[in-house]
Formats: structure tokens, C-alpha cells, sequence
């Protein structure tokens, strides 16, 4: 069997074990409590599973090994970004969110606030951060599947990215929570197990002398010592390192503001179950950011990256399935080529999975927040619930789709730092303000999202990653005056800002005295929603 | 499970209020804000130093300890450490000083609305 065939065949293994999961998930209950939040029926380590499995993206695996098979340790700056940010969602929101919020996560500022027009805010940041994330995914599945089938045709990308759209609009309208979450937990095993697997492999190389490995990429790229430093990616200029602190920000403060994890906090039943699934979260995020380590740096020892090579051309994104290959006995032996399919399907399961999760979030939230609570103001029935929340579905991934064809020319790692970088800015300021700030009101909340959100992505707008430079999406135009590529240094202080300048500027009462009640039942659970029972 | 109320608005149940005041509650408040705030300040201080002096502070990130292993690589390593290692000092600290109160004060809130 060719490379290709065998890769295709494990595709398509992928896609009928999930497939089979979500038929399975749609018969276990069809309320509301069902389609949002699983029933709130998984035990702390599954929904540890399943976070790790939402969180750790085709960014994480295909970007960051990538990034540092080709910048080296500036490659491993990310992963770090990405794992201290667990400790916020831990100590700060995991558990409190779970007590005082139902299903989005608008429901724990409604609590205090005017609910429409918090929700509305809400809803928006939440489906423009989505939104951001999903074209990142889809983005690279059109990428890696031309890629890896050998085939470039331009049709090829496109038609995988309407296959992956349909596939993620079928797990989430039959599979709602419960669906999505098993698929999720699928791609943790599959994606930790694989790592494992070829981490054992590239390490075993090398004698398990991790010395070795690190001189073995600093000789074979030809970069020397500077491989193994920081600076060869964002030390260049004054700029770049700003843009780099910049990035720092929006990564360790982002986490806990991304909609598509504050609700997997709302599918366990208590908050000690929310506590136990960020815990295992941190150790299995953790493991495999240390793998990619090996990854990135064994795939810089073990293969071509130089200008020309296939790594550089798929910038960097073909690293850990070429290494695959190369530990498994190198193009044209049997364990190469079953390797390479082995990887690659775990990729795609891997974007499979974080896509389904994105799909939900928002369409949980436009029919939750936007359809159930503003326009039919908390009189619709369970059943209209659901189904509006199935049809939005559909029209977000049309939505996707639409805006992820022509979007191909986007770098995935920035799409994914945007992302980060609004909920960072929109969010994360509501939602610790309206915890721990007994002033805080319906004007601080709904500045602090939409100031938070327009100054990401306006700053974004105004940068060279729109215009201007070599790289731009508009190359021909010019009309940036914003320097650095991630607004965060920028935007989430504005955030901030603008929450305690609404806050200040206005008198609400009925927000301050609600405080008590969302504290109490925050920090004790007194009354918080329990799981159903089947 | 039918909604009489919209929800998430408060509930504007007196327990609450009552609970609000309580020792127990003022203790269970006192001592989440003495874990969370200022280790989260610390974390948060401990990762910048990091991301600072990957950027500005390269001669002493770039000196060698053992073979080819640097300091940038065994600080960003240590950051893998201090992650895991809060992460478990709080749930140990959640589960000794927190837990047992609100537990006590969730049972004194089903005991009121029970009446």
C-alpha cells in the first residue's frame, strides 16, 4: 500500500470512529442540560481529557513543534505562554464560574448585570473569538491534507475544508455536549498516545541524552549555539521583541477567557469536579508541551530545514509528520509510511476535535444568550432552545467555511494568538472584575467586552500583518500605523481601562447588592446547578 | 426542570445575605483571597521575568551549564515546575482550608431553602 492510500485509509478510520460517537452521544438525552453541558455527567478526569483535548489544537501540535524544528527555542516560548495561563483558569476561574453560571459564559455576568445587554456583548466576543480560532483549525486541515496526500491543487484544500465544516456541523447539531466531548477525549488519548510514541523514538536516536539531541539540531540546521537561544525568531529588533512581550501577554491571559473552555467547566457537577479536570488538564497539557520539545528539536536534527526543504515550505508545519516518517525508517519503508499516516490522522483527529468544541460555544451561546434570554427574554421552551441552537450551528459553520477558503493565505499561529489576544482583551476583564469587584456594572461590563474586543482587533486591522509589509494579507496597500503584529500589550490594559471607566461613570445599584448573592454561591456552590440524572 | 424565573437573575433569596455575613463565609472568603491573589501575582511576576529576559537579558540565558543544555532552556523549564507545583500546593490548600467551610455553609443554604 502507498503512502498516500494508507494515510487516506487512517483518515478515514478517524472519521467513522467519531462519526460512531456522536450517533452514540445523541441518544443519552435531548434537554437543554443535555445539548450544553453533557447532562454535566463526566467525572473530573474525563473532562480533564477533554479540555486538554479542546485545548491542545493543530497550533500546539503541528505549530509549535514546527516553530521550533525552524526557530528552535524561540519554538518553545509559546508552549510556555500556553501552560502558566492554566493557573489563572485554576485559580481564578474555574471553580467559581462553575458554581454561579449555567451554560455560557455570559450566564455568570447575567447574574449581577442587565442581561441583554451584557449578553449581547458577550455573545459577540464570543463568536468573533470562535470564529478566529476556527479558521486557524480549518486553515490547517486544508493545508496538511494537500500536503500530505501530495496533492497542491488548490479545489483539493477547499474541499477539505467544506468536509472538515460538515463533519464539525454533524458532531455538534446530533452530538451536542455529550458528542463533542467524547470526540474530544478520542484526540487526547490519540494525540498524547502518538506523541509518546515518536518522543520514545526520537529520543531513543539519540541514546535518551537530551545533550545529544539539543547539539545533534544546532549541527544539522547549521545555526550552532544560537539554535538552542533565545532570539532568532523575535530578538531581532527593538520591534520584535515588544511584539514578542506582546504575544507573552495575550497567551498567559488568554486561556481563561476563551468561551469554548470556560464551558467545559459546566460539565462536570461540582466544582471540586471542575478543580480535579483543570488539575489533570496542567499535568496532561504539560507532558505533551515537554514532547513537543523533543519533536521540534528532533525533527531540526532529523530532517532538512533549510530554505527549499519541505518543513520551510509548509512553515513548519509538516515537522512532526516527516519526523514520524524519519523514525520509523524514512520515505519508502513500511514503518515510515505507517507512521507518517498514524501522525497525520492524529493531526486531524487533533482539529477535528477543537473545531466540533469551537462550533458548540458559539452556537450554544447564540441560542442561549442571543435567542433564548434577549430576543424570546427567557420564555422559550427547552425544545425551541435546542433546536435554534442546532441551526445556528449550521449557519456557523457555513460562516467558517465561507470566510476560511479564501483566509488560506493566514498564517495558523497568528490567527490562534488573535484569538487569545481578544479573549484576553474582551473577557478575561468582565469576567475577574465581576467576581471581585463589588462596584462593577452593566456599563464597566459591556465597555470592557467591546472596548476590549475593538482595540484587538482594530490594532490587528492597523498592523503589518494587513497591510504594508511582505507578508500582508493586502500587499499592494499600505495603511497600517500599529508596529507590532499582536496587539495585546495594547489592548488588554484597555480592556481593563475602559471596564473600571464604564464601571465609574455610571450608578447601578441592583449590580452591587447582587454581589453578595454571586459571591456567596461562587465560593460555596449554594445553589448552584446540579448535574441531571438519567 | 421547567424555568419560572428568567434566568440567572438572583434569586434575591435572604439566605444569601445571611450567609454573606457569616463568619464562615468571611473565613472561607479570607483565606481563597490569601491563596489566589497573591500567588497569582507571583506566577504572573515569576513568567515575566521569564519572557523579560529572554529578550534583554541574553548573555546570562545563553551561558552553558552542561553540554549543549543552557540557562534560557533550564528557566523555561523551571516554569514547567513552579506550574505544576502551584497547581498543587492549591489544590492541597483548597481541599484542607476551603472545602470543609463551604461545604458546611452549602448545607446550612439546602438546610433554609429546604424550610
Amino acid at each position: 500500500m502507498s503512502s498516500q492510500t494508507l494515510t487516506t485509509v487512517m483518515f478515514l478510520l478517524v472519521v467513522a470512529l467519531t462519526v460512531g460517537i456522536t450517533f452514540w452521544a445523541s441518544r443519552q438525552g435531548s434537554g437543554t442540560t443535555d445539548y450544553y453541558s453533557g447532562g454535566r455527567s463526566f467525572s473530573g478526569f474525563q473532562n480533564g481529557m477533554a479540555i486538554s483535548g479542546d485545548y491542545m489544537s493543530a497550533a500546539s501540535f503541528l505549530g509549535i513543534s514546527g516553530a521550533i524544528a525552524l526557530y528552535g527555542y524561540d519554538g518553545f516560548l509559546y508552549s510556555i505562554g500556553f501552560l502558566v495561563a492554566w493557573l489563572i483558569a485554576l485559580l481564578l476561574v474555574a471553580e467559581l464560574l462553575r458554581n454561579s453560571g449555567r451554560y455560557t459564559m455570559a450566564d455568570q455576568l447575567a447574574y449581577r448585570m442587565r442581561q441583554r445587554p451584557v449578553r449581547t456583548a458577550a455573545a459577540t466576543s464570543t463568536v468573533i473569538v470562535s470564529i478566529f480560532y476556527l479558521l486557524a483549525q480549518m486553515v490547517g486541515a486544508g493545508s496538511l491534507v494537500a500536503l500530505l496526500l501530495g496533492v497542491s491543487s488548490e479545489s483539493l484544500k477547499n474541499l477539505t475544508i467544506v468536509g472538515v465544516g460538515l463533519l464539525m456541523i454533524f458532531y455538534v447539531t446530533v452530538g451536542g455536549m455529550r458528542g463533542t466531548t467524547w470526540v474530544q477525549i478520542v484526540k487526547a488519548v490519540l494525540l498524547m498516545a502518538g506523541t509518546v510514541l515518536i518522543t520514545i523514538l526520537v529520543l531513543a536516536k539519540f541514546g535518551f541524552n537530551i545533550s545529544d539531541l539539543l547539539g545533534a539540531a544546532a549541527d544539522n540546521t547549521g545555526k550552532g549555539e544560537a539554535f538552542l537561544q533565545p532570539g532568532l525568531k523575535y530578538g531581532v529588533s527593538g520591534t520584535s521583541k515588544l511584539d514578542f512581550v506582546s504575544l507573552a501577554l495575550a497567551l498567559v491571559l488568554g486561556t481563561a477567557g476563551l468561551p469554548h473552555i470556560l464551558i467545559r467547566f459546566y460539565t462536570v457537577p461540582t466544582a471540586k469536579d471542575a478543580r480535579t479536570s483543570v488539575l489533570w488538564a496542567i499535568g496532561l497539557i504539560g507532558a505533551f508541551y515537554l514532547m513537543t520539545l523533543a519533536l521540534g528539536f528532533g525533527a531540526a536534527a532529523l530532517l532538512d530545514t533549510s530554505e527549499g526543504s519541505k518543513v520551510q515550505a509548509s512553515g513548519g508545519n509538516l515537522a512532526s509528520p516527516l519526523l514520524a516518517q524519519a523514525v520509523g525508517g524514512g520515505e519508502g519503508s513500511t514503518g515510515g509510511a505507517l507512521l507518517l499516516a498514524i501522525i497525520s490522522a492524529v493531526a486531524f483527529a487533533t482539529i477535528l476535535a477543537v473545531v466540533a468544541g469551537l462550533t458548540l460555544t458559539s452556537a450554544s451561546s447564540v441560542a442561549h444568550d442571543l435567542y433564548a434570554n434577549v430576543i424570546k427574554k427567557g420564555t422559550a421552551s427547552e425544545k425551541d432552545e435546542v433546536k435554534v441552537a442546532r441551526i445556528s450551528a449550521f449557519l456557523i459553520g457555513g460562516v467558517a467555511i465561507a470566510l476560511a477558503i479564501p483566509a488560506q493565505k493566514l498564517n495558523i499561529a497568528f490567527l490562534v494568538a488573535l484569538a487569545f489576544a481578544v479573549a484576553a482583551s474582551a473577557n478575561l476583564p468582565s469576567l475577574v472584575f465581576n467576581l471581585f469587584w463589588r462596584r462593577f456594572n452593566t456599563r464597566g461590563a459591556t465597555w470592557a467586552i467591546y472596548g476590549g474586543l475593538i482595540a484587538s482587533v482594530g490594532l490587528v486591522f492597523f498592523s503589518p500583518v494587513v497591510s504594508g509589509g511582505p507578508t500582508s494579507l493586502f500587499v499592494n496597500h499600505d495603511w497600517s500605523w500599529f508596529p507590532l503584529s499582536n496587539p495585546g500589550i495594547v489592548s488588554i490594559p484597555a480592556g481593563f481601562l475602559l471596564g473600571i471607566l464604564g464601571t465609574l461613570t455610571s450608578k447601578e445599584p441592583e449590580a452591587e447588592a447582587a454581589h453578595d448573592e454571586l459571591v456567596v454561591r461562587a465560593l460555596t456552590g449554594a445553589g448552584a446547578e446540579a448535574a441531571t440524572s438519567h | 426542570m421547567s424555568e419560572k424565573q428568567p434566568v440567572h437573575q438572583t434569586s434575591q433569596h435572604p439566605v444569601y445575605e445571611e450567609l454573606y455575613h457569616s463568619d464562615d463565609f468571611r473565613e472561607l472568603r479570607k483565606r481563597y483571597g490569601a491563596f489566589a491573589f497573591p500567588w497569582t501575582i507571583a506566577f504572573l511576576a515569576w513568567y515575566l521575568l521569564y519572557v523579560l529576559m529572554s529578550n534583554w537579558a541574553t548573555g546570562f540565558m545563553n551561558t552553558k551549564i552542561v553540554g549543549h543544555i543552557n540557562v534560557a532552556l533550564v528557566f523555561g523549564l523551571l516554569q514547567f515546575v513552579t506550574t505544576f507545583a502551584i497547581a498543587w500546593l492549591y489544590a492541597r490548600h483548597a481541599r484542607t482550608h476551603l472545602d470543609p467551610l463551604a461545604a458546611k455553609l452549602k448545607a446550612r443554604y439546602d438546610e433554609e431553602i429546604a424550610k
